[in-house]
């Protein structure tokens, strides 16, 4: 059994109301930080190595510190609880379950930057989920844990719960920002990065779900013992939401130390291939992250054992590697086609695409077109390169990294796939009957003695 | 005054210095020609524009004396401003002109491409854009995008199907109308500009989106279908307009002595002239749509056009591109304005527009016998 720090009172009954909570060891930490000084709770978030659970991995007490602090300009903390990655469904089960402790995170969080007002911003589509909120801030407020004058320490915090109207677009952080205004959910340029002029030109700590609930034991361990969990700079717990072709799809937290190989075939975690299938792909952390075929995923190029850690979900970059991102682990067995797969995917993002800059506007929806013909058996050969060259030029070029999300998944499926397109291309109406299967992807691959 | 700090940045190899807080673009538009980037959304006169189309994008070699790092990405140069001895690279950099060619075949994929019945033509800055970083041919294979006409109102013309989601009539009704009444609706490439309700534009100031416009997709209809822009003539015209935000200082687009349609007064990158007191010069509905006689007007004289486009196409003084130092930018040869000449029979290359004191006549743009032009069209016509 890994640490279990997020979901360690997981099994225990009712432990969505207050009372349960607390009596489980509950707002320790909010009482402990609440003595402490918000210099040091930033200090103790740095030390913990902690980085964003959203999907980039920056370093979370980096972000805090560059939060700028202008006199007499109020400042706020933003919950991005916008979870539209296909595939990821970790920060539902936390505010779904555990909505206490995220709100003891959110509350230690606004406490170290200083925010009185603290929104959290979460999709439409999660139409239940903020009554289930709003009843836990009833009761954290009931019990002195929100409001004026917290547990008479002379802070005040108040959590509003605003509820986006369903757009992928408006998980980007700045779009967020703009939405939460009350805008068009438009991605803004940067800079002025949020941290100096956010939400209503304030300055603004946008921050996911998991990220502040994590907080909560930074705060119960201290900052030095939390980054002694994991390895390297992959410190603390990561909650993984698994889900395709396996036995027990779900969400795991997982301390970042096991094998990709572990995480998929263990009884703990999820359970191994449903129907004693062959693994054949996987998308380590949500959809927008490169695929990978099996041989790579279980092992890098250079034939070491892959974790299910940043560092070593990124060995090799992009070429061989791929990304741990939001954690939305979904996996393909041999049965799955590729090519269909990624038009899955081409089409979320050329519906999700907010039409602000040209090459992800265009871009997406002439990708996704290309992608229906290859599926359907009307594809050229010269349409794989013609993808190919569009996801280049869209990559890098858009003012958000939406077009970088529309363009990886493409990018990998063609680098890693690319006979599985041809295959489509030359058997149309055979590629209509059945499905390219395993073919060579599980092969050990062939590593070049080290010089 | 308080003094702004200069800052010297160097663009493809060029060095000038500039005042803190300058853009990219702008700095390379003072530089002039083709160094200064394409630009189809950003607009000088309109607060927060820019950054959307990706046609200004360019690369930074070297971020700033402090931090010489290059910019991992290309960055929007309408956005971006400059830092003492930044180093940018615009047509001297591959990866800029690549790029740049994407975004131009990603504007034109699903552009109707109806320029013969399209009254920007001659004038359109994607046409141009298309010209200098296009190429022949198209990849995409698919349906072109199309929209519902929607009637805005006996003014104004919308053609969704030309738009490409640049902003600036968004903007430019946010800035100079008491009310916006039209926006963004939907997203991502359904987007469009619309009432929502099919109602009529009605703000005095409305008519000055058909001069942000930078494609065809919000014309002018009292122009519309009347005459080709390059055999219209130019003229700078004033008059004392009633209306106090309105400066009244116009272009009349004349043939012969009728006036065909009004404008503000553009400069060389297709922008509202500023007036001498320093303000963009917006003009009203009235004198854009109503003032359509000589006797409205006190004519100035013929414009100078400066705007390396193909309504300056040699019929103007001065509207050479400025030319750039070819060894400057390593041997990269201009293409920034194409020869219409050599590709169209439109209008006589000897013939200077700017030369001829009054209107100009239909003589003055067909070819005549005399240079064998009338000659070159009927054999032509012909073969065909």
């Amino acid at each position: 059994m890994g640490v279990k720090l997020l979901l360690e009172h997981d099994k225990v009954e009712g432990i969505r109301y207050y009372d349960t909570y607390r009596k489980n060891g509950g707002y320790r930490a909010a009482e402990k930080a609440l003595k402490m000084s918000p210099a040091d709770i930033v200090e103790e978030v740095k030390k913990s190595g902690l980085r964003g659970r959203g999907g980039a991995g920056f370093p979370t007490g980096l972000k805090w510190s560059f939060l700028a602090k202008p006199e007499g300009v109020p400042r706020h903390l933003v919950c991005n609880a916008d979870e539209s990655e296909p595939g990821t469904f970790k920060d539902r089960y936390l505010m779904e379950f555990h909505p206490h402790l995220f709100i003891e995170g959110l509350l230690i969080s606004s406490f170290a930057l200083g925010s009185n007002t603290t929104y959290v911003y979460i999709r439409g589509e999660y139409a239940w989920i903020p009554d289930i909120l709003e009843q836990a801030i009833d009761e954290a407020k009931n019990n002195g844990w929100l409001g004026k004058n917290i547990q008479g320490t002379g802070f005040d915090c108040e959590i509003y719960v605003h509820r986006g109207a369903g757009a992928y677009i408006c998980g980007e952080e700045t779009a967020l920002i703009e939405s939460l205004e009350g805008k068009r959910g438009n991605p803004r340029m940067k800079p002025p990065f949020p941290a100096i002029q956010g939400v209503w030109m304030r300055p603004t700590v946008v921050n996911n779900v998991e990220t502040l609930a994590a907080v909560v034991p930074i705060i119960n361990l201290g900052g030095d013992e939390y980054a002694k969990i994991g390895v390297g700079k992959s410190t603390g717990t990561k909650l993984m939401s698994a889900c395709g072709n396996i036995n027990k799809p779900g969400v795991y937290e997982i301390d970042m130390t096991i094998s990709v190989e572990e995480f998929i075939y263990s009884d703990e975690y999820c359970g191994g291939i449903r129907n004693g299938k062959k693994l054949k792909a996987c998308i380590p952390g949500g959809s927008s992250v490169p695929i990978l075929p099996a041989n790579l995923l279980l092992k890098t190029a250079k034939g070491e054992t892959r974790l299910m850690n940043y560092e070593s979900m990124s060995d090799g970059g992009f070429v061989s590697g791929s990304m741990i991102g939001s954690g939305g682990f979904e996996v393909l067995d041999e049965d799955q086609c590729i090519v269909k797969h990624t038009m899955t995917l081409a089409r979320f993002y050329n519906h999700e695409s907010c039409g602000q800059c040209s090459p992800c506007r265009e871009g997406t929806g002439w990708m996704y077109k290309i992608l229906k013909n290859l599926e359907y058996g009307k594809g050229k050969m010269s349409d794989i390169d013609l993808l190919w060259d569009i996801q280049r030029k869209i990559e890098g070029n858009t003012i958000c990294p939406l077009g970088d999300a529309a363009a990886w998944p493409v990018a990998a499926a063609i680098r890693h796939f690319r006979d599985e397109f041809e295959w489509h291309v030359l058997n149309p109406d055979e590629s209509q009957k059945r499905n390219y299967g395993l073919a060579h992807y599980a092969d050990p691959i062939h590593v070049a003695a080290s010089a | 005054m308080s003094e702004t700090p200069k800052f010297k940045v160097t663009i493809d190899n060029i060095s000038i210095e500039v005042p803190a807080g300058t853009t990219i673009l702008n700095a390379a538009r003072s530089i002039g020609g083709e160094v200064a980037p394409p630009a189809m959304c950003y607009y000088s006169k309109l607060q927060d524009s820019g950054g959307k189309c990706r046609t200004c994008l360019v690369e930074v070699s070297k971020g700033s004396e402090k931090d010489p790092r290059p910019m991992p990405k290309l960055v929007a140069s309408c956005r971006t401003t400059v830092m003492d001895g930044m180093e940018v690279k615009n047509i001297t950099s591959e990866k800029v002109i690549d790029a740049r060619k994407g975004v131009v075949e990603f504007l034109l994929i699903n552009h109707p491409l109806d320029c013969p019945v399209c009254d920007q033509a001659g004038e359109c800055d994607l046409q141009d854009l298309s010209y200098d970083h296009g190429t022949e041919g198209t990849r995409y294979e698919f349906k072109r995008r199309t929209f519902e006409k929607e009637d805005i109102g006996p003014y104004i013309s919308l053609h969704m199907n030309r738009c490409i989601m640049c902003f600036r009539c968004v903007f430019a009704a946010d800035q100079l109308t008491e009310k916006r009444e039209h926006g963004i609706l939907d997203r991502g490439d359904h987007a469009q500009i619309s009432t929502y309700l099919s109602k009529a534009l009605d703000n005095d100031f409305i008519g000055n989106v058909i001069d942000v416009c930078p494609v065809g997709a919000l014309t002018d209809r009292t122009f519309r279908f009347k005459n080709r822009v390059w055999f219209t003539k130019p003229m700078d015209a004033h008059r004392n307009c009633s209306n106090p935000k309105c400066c009244g200082s116009v272009r009349l687009w004349m043939r012969g002595d009728e006036v065909y349609r009004v404008t503000a007064r553009k400069d060389e990158w297709n922008e509202v002239e500023n007036t001498p007191d320093g303000k963009p010069g917006w003009i009203c509905n009235e004198c854009r749509f109503e003032k359509k006689e000589t006797k409205d007007w006190v004519i100035e004289g013929p414009t100078q056009v400066r705007r390396s486009s193909v309504i300056s196409q040699g019929h103007y003084e001065g509207t050479k591109p400025t030319p750039v130092l070819i060894d400057t930018v390593m041997g990269r040869k201009p293409q920034y304005t194409i020869d219409i000449h050599s590709v169209s029979d439109v209008n006589r290359p000897e013939v200077e527009l700017s030369k001829i004191d009054g209107p100009a006549h239909s003589d003055d743009f067909k070819p005549t016998q005399s240079d064998g032009g009338l000659k070159k069209w009927t054999d032509k016509l012909g073969k065909g």
